[in-house]
């Protein structure tokens, strides 16, 4: 069986939402932190929804719903989510009142709002959908393993149409949290350097991207998703190699058929260890491109390589900024993702034209 | 209907035991967990009831042998997930495609509660060590780790239902010949987060809870993890133990109707059933015990029972919320409840609906009050309900 990507909607610190060139004008930053560029919600949600809903729940609903639109479907299969920290805003607000205010005259919302599945639950209700419902919230592979999910329930045919995403908001006491935890750069970094400028810690990022996937081979479909896999903690580069040549050939498929490959590069030296090794190896002869300089490093931004890819096959251009390296051309027939987050969860998408 | 899935080994704990065997001595004693809070420290206590695990953090640390700064979440779930590998006789599965599917609902919770204390007057506060395994993923691979599971793992988070929906996702990972074994289940301790939460809700009931009574006034918060090790037909006939059952059905509906409220028609939970049975190929009446969600409070059981009316009406099978014994378990819910269907299967029993003493007025069906024994149990429906309307139903079937 082949399963297809339709259609995708991306909302991102870059102009990628709605009627926008494809990454024509890439969006300078010069601090730690990348928030993604708010569309304007009231096109896709009730405003008085609006007015309870946290970041989160509106980013993730309007890419929904446009992702939807794009492919003119009023009812999916299925909704499937992927959410590493979840709805980290109402979370860290009742957890503050809950201090604050000693256990008392607790207001509810922020609780009612926080649960991990929030966001799949707020599409369900919006489209009034009764079908299939899941919510993946394993750190770095959280997205990955909705698109798993995904594409077993195409298998099964349990489900058809099936809208999968990738949710990850930051918030004040994340972003002050995990620059503690040393995630971050010291000092203020140009997002176009970060590459440049190699050194401890990365920019950390947020974004809501939706698939609505098909195994039907329909004429307006983006590309075809191939195959993904996930591996963890591999002990080292050698084994690396091996993961990604084994996953190859499981697809009937060896690194000269691939024309691109995107990786998880994300200017801390640490991390991009393994990326350097590999270029100067199994992806010598390999056009690479990166993105996280695009959306910010979170936990669930295999979601939007994913989406860069779909948008690279199908409109048959590799936006300038995002080539590290080329080599071959710049209409690429076949993509490999390949990301890691913090060299614990590795995973691999193998994407191509239709 | 696809390859079939068995369980080969089951673990729990509960505020009922801290084993499976301990759990079974409780049911049959018509014991229930819950009592005043001991464990968790909240200005709610002594003023209602909770269904805690009665262990404290570091006696819980020195059965698992691992640090009492790791959160409880982790450490209720490393005992339940090792129990039933063991149980399972599959301490050595190094040969197989092995994979952990573990539901939570808050992560390490209990320990960001630490964290926060310091942090919200002033940011630069708090011990990292008490925050930078928050994540609902942190938890279950933590167990993974113990445990030398490698080849897949993940953490499903759909609040009352998660895992439930592990279990079937575990399930369709094997029938998907990505994996020949997975553990799977959930955890979730009790955490100052939950308990306000649901008491802002006033759903908490202030006395022992009384799932599916006319008077219900709501449900007692419950602490625990269950796991279950499934396997696919291949390994199933290379094991020496007797397999406890297989599950025949599942299915994952949404009701659709309000983040944190149930339909009033119960259209998710419905759903839910109805599919189940579909996925399993029986009738309602093949169904000889339904484990209900049961939770006690008045929306729950309306909407609950107002889908048994439509499914089964006018044949009810036996019914009960084990949830009178053991309080509601959140995430973990699913998976300890599933272990109690399996056992349901497995003894012939059926659990007694503690305190029940008025049927509700809309339904012409009552729970089981009886700790029954001696039952034919050939199939067994286990129901799991969330926010969000996230509705989940598995069936387990003698083979």
């Amino acid at each position: 069986m082949k399963i297809y990507i339709r259609s995708s909607a991306c909302i991102s610190p870059q102009k990628t939402f709605g009627k926008v060139s494809f990454l024509r004008e890439a969006v300078e930053y010069n601090e730690n932190r990348l928030r993604v560029i708010e569309p304007n919600y009231a096109e896709f949600i009730d405003p008085k929804l609006i007015r309870r809903m946290s970041h989160i729940i509106k980013m993730g609903v309007a890419a929904a719903q446009e992702c939807l639109h794009k492919s003119n479907t009023i009812m999916p299969g299925a909704i499937i989510t992927g959410t590493a920290l979840g709805c980290l805003e109402d979370t860290v607000t009742f957890l503050t009142r809950l201090i604050e205010l000693n256990e008392e005259m607790l207001p509810p919302t922020a609780f009612i709002q926080s649960t991990h599945n929030t966001v799949a639950a707020q599409i369900a209700l919006m489209l009034k959908c009764h079908h299939y419902n899941n919510t993946f919230v394993h750190k770095g592979i959280s997205f990955e393993s909705a698109l798993l999910d995904a594409t077993m329930l195409l298998n099964e045919n349990e489900a058809d149409n099936i809208l999968v995403g990738g949710v990850d908001e930051m918030t004040d006491a994340s972003f002050t949290i995990l620059s503690r935890l040393g995630l971050y750069r010291r000092g203020p970094v140009s997002n176009f350097s970060l590459f440049e400028t190699s050194s401890n810690g990365t920019i950390g990022g947020e974004g809501a991207v939706f698939f609505l996937l098909t195994d039907k081979p329909l004429a307006d479909n983006l590309a075809e998703l191939i195959g993904i896999q996930t591996f963890y903690r591999p002990n080292d580069v050698d084994e690396i190699e091996q993961k990604i040549i084994a996953f190859l050939e499981l697809h009937a498929l060896q690194m000269d058929d691939i024309d691109l490959v995107i990786t998880g590069k994300n200017g801390d030296l640490k991390n991009d260890k393994v990326y350097y090794q590999l270029s100067s190896s199994l992806f010598s002869n390999t056009t690479v491109a990166n993105y996280k300089h695009l959306c910010g490093e979170y936990p669930t931004s295999s979601a939007f390589a994913l989406w860069l890819t779909s948008m690279m096959i199908r409109k048959e251009d590799v936006p300038l900024v995002t080539i590290e390296r080329s080599a071959k051309n710049t209409a690429p027939k076949k993509v490999m993702i390949y990301n890691h987050y913090l060299n614990i969860y590795h995973s691999l998408m193998l994407v191509s034209a239709c | 209907m696809g390859p079939e899935i068995y369980i080969a080994g089951i673990g729990a704990i509960t505020a009922i035991g801290n084993n499976v065997a301990q759990c079974l001595s409780s049911f049959e004693n018509e014991k229930a967990g819950m009592g005043d809070i001991a464990y968790l420290d909240t200005l709610h206590r002594h003023k209602m009831p909770v269904a805690e695990v009665k262990l404290s953090n570091k006696q819980l640390a020195e059965i698992t042998g691992i640090s009492t700064t790791i959160s409880r979440t982790t450490l209720l779930g490393l005992i339940a997930a090792k129990e039933a590998l063991s149980d399972a006789f599959m301490d050595d599965f190094s040969s197989l495609r092995t994979g952990f599917v573990s539901a939570n609902t808050v992560g390490g919770m209990d320990k960001s509660e630490d964290f926060f204390k310091d942090f919200v007057s002033d940011h630069r506060k708090g011990k990292l060590r008490n925050v930078f395994d928050h994540e609902c993923g942190c938890v279950t691979e933590a167990i993974a780790d113990q445990l030398g599971i490698r080849d897949y793992m993940t953490t499903i988070s759909t609040a009352c239902s998660s895992s439930a929906n592990a279990i079937s996702y575990g399930a369709r990972l094997i029938k998907n010949n990505l994996l020949d074994v997975v553990l799977a289940g959930g955890t979730d301790a009790l955490t100052k987060f939950t308990l306000n939460g649901f008491n802002t809700l006033m759903i908490l009931d202030k006395d022992y809870c009384r799932p599916f009574d006319e008077n219900r006034q709501g449900l007692n918060m419950g602490e625990g993890a269950g796991y279950v090790v499934l396997v696919s037909a291949e390994v199933a006939k290379t094991l020496s133990k007797e397999l406890y059952c297989k599950l025949s059905g599942y299915n994952n509906s949404n009701d659709a109707y309000h983040q944190t409220a149930s339909s009033p028609d119960g259209t998710g939970p419905y759903l839910a059933m109805r599919g189940a049975l579909v996925k399993s190929g029986l009738n309602p009446s093949n169904i000889d015990y339904i484990n209900l969600h049961g939770t006690g409070t008045p929306n729950n059981d309306a909407a609950e029972g107002t889908a048994v009316k439509r499914l089964f009406d006018p044949n009810y099978p036996p019914m009960s919320s084990t949830k009178s014994f053991t309080g509601h378990t959140l995430g973990a819910s699913g998976g300890i409840e599933a272990v109690f269907s399996i056992l349901a299967i497995k003894y012939g029993i059926i659990y007694p609906n503690l305190r029940f003493e008025t049927q509700m007025h809309e339904f012409s069906f009552a729970p089981e009050k009886r700790f029954l024994t001696g039952q034919t149990m050939n199939h067994v429906m286990s129901n799991s309900f969330g926010f969000g309307g996230n509705c989940t139903s598995l069936i387990f079937s003698r083979i």
